[in-house]
This record gives C-alpha cells, structure tokens and sequence, in this order.
C-alpha cells in the first residue's frame, strides 16, 4: 500500500505528500512513542529477552550445579547476590537460564494458537454458514473445559516434558483465539466497505487479502499479546503441579515449587521466581493494553 | 391533499401541462412492455425478494418477510429515476438486489438488452458491476478505514485487471473530479475526513469502472444540508461530465424532487406510483403518494400542513394486508381494496405514469373508480 505515491513526480507536491501522507504503522510509531508507560513495558521486556537468550553472560555460575555447603543461604550473600536455592544453586543463575523455558512455554504455545486459531476464526467468520456453525461448535466444546483444566488433562494424558506442556497450552489457547477472530471478521464482513468491494466484483480472496485481514490482524494480535501472560502462569503453573518441565531444569513455576518447602527458612528467596512470573506477565499485558491504543486509527 | 383539489381530481379535471419535459420514452411499466421507441437501460421485471426468518431449534422458517414483492421498473439512458417511500419499504433491498449483492427469489434484470445472470447471451454478475455500481448512505463504514483513500478508489480497476499505476492515475483523476485535491487526500484514511468529503470519495469510488448507471442509497441522507446540497450538485456536474444514469434513493422528497426525472413511489415493497417528476409532484394520484406529498414541509408559513398526513406506522412486511397494502391507512379504503390487489397500470389518458390504485381503475368495483369513469 505504500506505493500509492506513483503520481506526478514534481518535487512540490512529493513534498505535500510527504507531509500529509503518513503509513498506518508510522502513525502507530507515533503514537506508542508518546505512550511512555508502553515503551517502558517494552524496554523491559527487550532486557529479558536479551537476558534469556545471552544468559551464560549474564552469571558467572552454572545453573545445575549446587553444593551442600551453601543451601539456601539469603539475598545479597557475596557471590550469590540473589541467594541460593534448596540444593545450594546459585538462584541469579537459575532465574536467568529458567526465563529460556518460561517464555519459551509462554510465547511459544501463543503463536502456535494464533495460526492455527486465527486461521480456522478468520475462516469461520468469513464463510459464515455451515463451516461457521462447524468450526464454532467445536471450539464451545474445548471452551466448556476451562484452560488450565485443559492443559492439565492433556499433560496428564500425554506426560509432563516441555513439548507435551507447549503442546496442551497451544491447544487450550486455540478457543479464545478462534473466538476473537471469528467475531472479529463477522464484524467486518458486514460492513459496507465489503459490500462495496464485492459490487466492485472482487472474489472472496480478494476481498479477504485487501479488505479483511487488514482490519482483522491488528486486534487478533494484541489479544494474542495479552494472552501471553495468562500462558506464561500457565505453563509455570503445570510446572508447579509436575506436569510442566522437570528437575533439574530450570522453569520459574518449577522453581517456585521446590522452593516452596523454603519458603519458613528462606522467604525471600522462595518468592524471586514469582516475583519473575508476575513482572513478565504484567510487561505482556502493559504492552498489549498499550499496542491496543496505539493500533486504533480512530483515536 | 385538500378538498378542493381532491374533488377536482375525481372529476377528472382537465390538468395543464400534464406532459412536461420528458419525452415520450418510458414504458407502460404494469406489463413492462416497450411504449416508446428507445431501448431502456434498465429493465426490471417482478423483482422479488422474501427474507425467511429462521429460528427455533431446528432452524425452520418461522415468518417471512416480504421486503421486495413483484417490482418492476425500466430506467432510460440518462434520466434520474428517483426512489421514495417509508423506511422499510424495501428501497435499499431493491438496490441491493439491482446490483445483485443479494440475489433475487424471482424477476429478471434487464441491462441493455442483456439479461443479467443468463446463461447464455445474457451479462454476468462481473461484467454488470463493470457497468453499475452504488454509492451507499453511511460514508463511514463504506471506506475501507486501513486503506488509503486512492486505494479505496483503485480497488475496483485492479480487481478488474488494471495495473497498479494505471488504477492509481485514474483515482487521482477521480479525486479531482469530486473536487478533493488529489495531492492531499489520496494517501489520507476515512477518518481524517468530514462526512461530505468521504461521500466524494464514495462517489470515485463507485465511478472508478467507469459505470453507466450508479445507484446512489440514500447517498447525501446523511449529510448536513449545506453538504448535501453540494454533493448534490456534484452528482449532477459528474452525471453531465461521465454521460450517467443514476438510481437516486432517497426519503428526503425534496431532494428527489430536484434531482430526479422521473419518480417512483414505494410502499411495502411494492410499487404505488411511477411517473415523471413534474406530474407526480404536481399532481400525486395514489393516495400513498399525495399523503408523502403532503407530509412534506412546505418553505411557506402561509401555506402551513393544516391536515395530518399519514398517522401511525407501515404494517409489519412479514404479513403485509390483504388486496392493497396501503388499505390499512388509506383514508379511501374499501371492500374491494382487501380482496384485489391493484395493477400498477398507467390512468387513464396519462401514458407516462403508471398508479397501483383501485381507484385510478375504471370498473375496479372501488365507488370513487365509477367517479372517475362517468367523468
């Protein structure tokens, strides 16, 4: 859509254009960067992402390695400046290599959801009719279970383990996500810009690629976005119950468990992994709340 | 309609320059066969469209609603024929139906000579939209709010097969031609404009295939009356500049009176009155039609509405009365009303209207048609 500009190429008027001409995302950019409280959800989230991913350098110790002679010593000992957990591993550590499989078990089941979801919601939506009744029946029957019962039945079923917990996550987020999509499009559909498209003779795929999509997508996503916290509790969550990842591996909801037992001795240790949980989730929410308002063109 | 004006009426009094501006062209639209000599550009026949209203647990057809029942119409190159009526009267549903949004139970669209939709020798539903294209009421919702204005306008030439430059140029020309600066508003959102300017860029939109005919639904109802006068005259400058026929469906009586040639008046998706603007306005002969008349606000404090127009809603379309729809309110309504219903036939000695009226029927059986006859 960008290529509008194909008109007379005199410098005056590229110059009018330049002015009056702004791109949907550029006015978005311009309104996330007034939004302060979103950039610095964002900024965060951009740190722990930076953390997760180059975490060997972000500690000097090795998250699986523990020692008797130092369990659970308190916040801010020397050398383990965030203490150490029930086996004597250093906890900073454990935080920083955990946050891999946490938002990996916390983005991972999201996008996987928002393809397939979006997918059948927008077709759903779009066909109306029987494929409509078809596919919307049988997301109310996966709805009539609630999400985290959901997941546990089928990490039950299928056994605890990293891809079994992205696995029933992904399929207890394909509901909302159909749901959304589908009214979304059926909003759309029946909007007179689609009308007018199809006197205009467009096909379905057309009219879907230029007239759809392009007001479907952006709500879809950051509904997604906002998803991403709840799943992230989710999956640490299973990992608390000992149907998510297990030990050894590092998981903030796992850890949480095992540090559980600690909570008497050590409180302020045993609470660190959940204090991760709850700021990652709420950056996720901050950021879809704040992309909301920076998407809506009306505003 | 007053006493006096009424009794002379029945009497059949001789009305003056009964033939106004409009040649004789137009067809005897009660059988829809060709009167004049000219082919018309639009030919309708018993268009037809019933809703059926599901529900209940097996989804079974609990009522139907008869939004468009058996109309028919011709419309000739180059006239405005304007649609009134009621809200609900099933003018929108017959536009939808003309440019085959939805499709018709039964009846044949007829455009130039080709009949839409046939198999063989007939004009597909593509090459129609080529041809015939509407400009809706709500400028809002019928722009696309991501896209860029002159894509709104494109769209239709790229669907058809123009490449991406070739459609842009001509939505510049049309952005100019609906007098919107092209330098400035095609890279522009729907919202970023006021309404009488996004009805322009409908306007482009709808003439962007390079149409002859354009329905226009109600197309300046929504706007401010300064607005609206404006785009009305643009409608009228872009019909003399593109070589148009217009469609033009409105409630506003005024507006169609000044833009229209020709006048159709409906009621419960039927057809009561058909005829050229002058004579219809002058001299309304369905008693729907002199009662929309008179219900219209007249500029002149002397010549205030004394006597109340039509009172009370139009029945429910799901069961529209018996016979004459228009019986239930028709201050003249009488036994044979409820059994028959009315022929929309041409009265007598005026070829260029057509009146669905027991009482414009010599030998109907209505008292007040015997009136008329002995006249």
């Amino acid at each position: 859509m960008a290529d509008v500009a194909v008109l007379p190429a005199d410098p005056a008027s590229a110059f009018k254009r330049a002015q009056q001409g702004k791109s949907y995302w550029r006015r978005v950019w311009e309104r996330l960067r007034d939004d302060k409280v979103t950039l610095a959800v964002i900024g965060v989230l951009v740190m722990l992402l930076v953390m997760v991913v180059f975490a060997p350098w972000f500690t000097v110790h090795d998250p699986y390695t523990g020692s008797v002679l130092r369990r659970l010593k308190p916040v801010g000992t020397p050398g383990h400046w965030l203490g150490t957990d029930e086996v004597g591993r250093d906890l900073w550590a454990r935080m920083v290599f955990g946050g891999r499989l946490s938002l990996l078990a916390g983005v991972v089941p999201v996008f996987l959801a928002l393809l397939i979801g979006g997918f059948l919601g927008v077709a759903a939506g779009y066909a109306g009719g029987l494929v409509n009744s078809a596919i919307m029946r049988l997301t109310d029957v996966l709805y009539a279970f609630p999400s985290i019962l959901l997941a546990i039945a089928i990490t039950g079923i299928l056994g605890s383990g990293l891809q079994n917990t992205i696995l029933a996550l992904t399929i207890s987020f394909i509901p909302p996500i159909i749901r959304i999509s589908e009214s979304l499009t059926t909003q759309v559909r029946h909007l007179d810009f689609v009308e007018a498209a199809r006197a205009s003779g467009a096909g379905p795929l057309t009219i879907m690629r230029y007239h759809i999509l392009n007001n479907v997508l952006g709500p879809i996503l950051v509904y997604a976005a906002s998803l991403i916290s709840i799943c992230i509790i989710l999956a640490a969550g299973l990992s608390f119950l000992g149907l998510g990842v297990t030990p050894p591996s590092a998981e903030w909801g796992l850890m949480l468990n095992n540090l559980r037992q600690a909570l008497w001795v050590s409180p302020l240790v045993a609470a660190l992994p959940g204090v991760m949980i709850f700021i990652t989730s709420m950056c996720f929410n901050l950021m879809s709340d704040g992309l909301r308002q920076a998407m809506d063109v009306r505003l | 309609m007053s006493v006096a004006k009424d009794a002379a009426l029945l009497v059949g009094a001789p009305r003056s320059n009964a033939r106004g501006k409009l040649g004789r062209s137009t067809v005897d639209t009660g059988t829809g066969e060709l009167v004049g000599q000219t082919r018309p550009l639009l030919a309708v026949e018993n268009l037809t469209k019933h809703f059926a209203l599901k529900g209940g647990l097996l989804n079974r057809t609990k009522a139907v609603v008869q939004a468009v029942d058996g109309v028919s119409f011709d419309v000739q190159t180059g006239e405005t024929l304007g649609i009134v009526g009621e809200s609900g009267c099933g003018k929108s549903t017959t536009a939808r139906l003309l440019m085959h949004l939805i499709p018709p139970d039964i009846g044949s669209i007829v455009f130039d000579g080709l009949v839409v939709g046939a198999a063989e020798g007939g004009l597909s539903h593509r090459d129609l939209h080529r041809q015939m294209q509407m400009v809706f009421q709500e400028s809002y919702a019928s722009l696309n709010p991501r896209l860029p204005l002159a894509m709104s306008i494109a769209f239709g030439p790229l669907v058809h097969g123009l490449a991406k430059p070739a459609a842009l140029k001509r939505a510049m020309k049309l952005l100019e031609a609906v007098g919107l600066d092209p330098m400035l508003f095609a890279n522009r959102y729907p919202h970023e404009l006021s309404g009488g300017q996004r009805q322009r860029i409908n306007i482009a939109r709808a003439l962007a295939l390079e149409p002859r005919i354009v329905i226009l639904d109600e197309a300046v109802s929504a706007l401010d009356k300064s607005v609206e006068a404006q785009v009305l005259n643009l409608l009228v400058d872009l019909k003399a500049q593109f070589d148009l026929t217009y469609v033009f469906i409105s409630h506003d009586l005024n507006v169609v009176r000044y833009i229209s040639d020709r006048v159709m008046v409906m009621y419960l998706g039927k057809v009561v009155e058909i005829g050229p603007v002058d004579h219809l306005y002058r001299d309304p002969q369905h008693p729907y039609t002199q009662a929309l008349l008179s219900a219209m606000p007249s500029m002149d404090p002397r010549r205030r509405t004394l006597k109340s127009p039509l009172t009370g809603d139009p029945p429910n379309p799901i069961s529209p009365p018996s016979g004459c729809r228009f019986r239930t309110r028709c201050p003249f309504a009488e036994a044979v009303c409820e059994t028959a219903s009315p022929a929309l036939l041409a009265p007598p000695g005026e070829e260029l209207r057509a009146v669905a009226c027991h009482m414009r029927v010599p030998g109907s059986g209505h008292s007040r048609a015997a009136t008329v006859v002995s006249a």
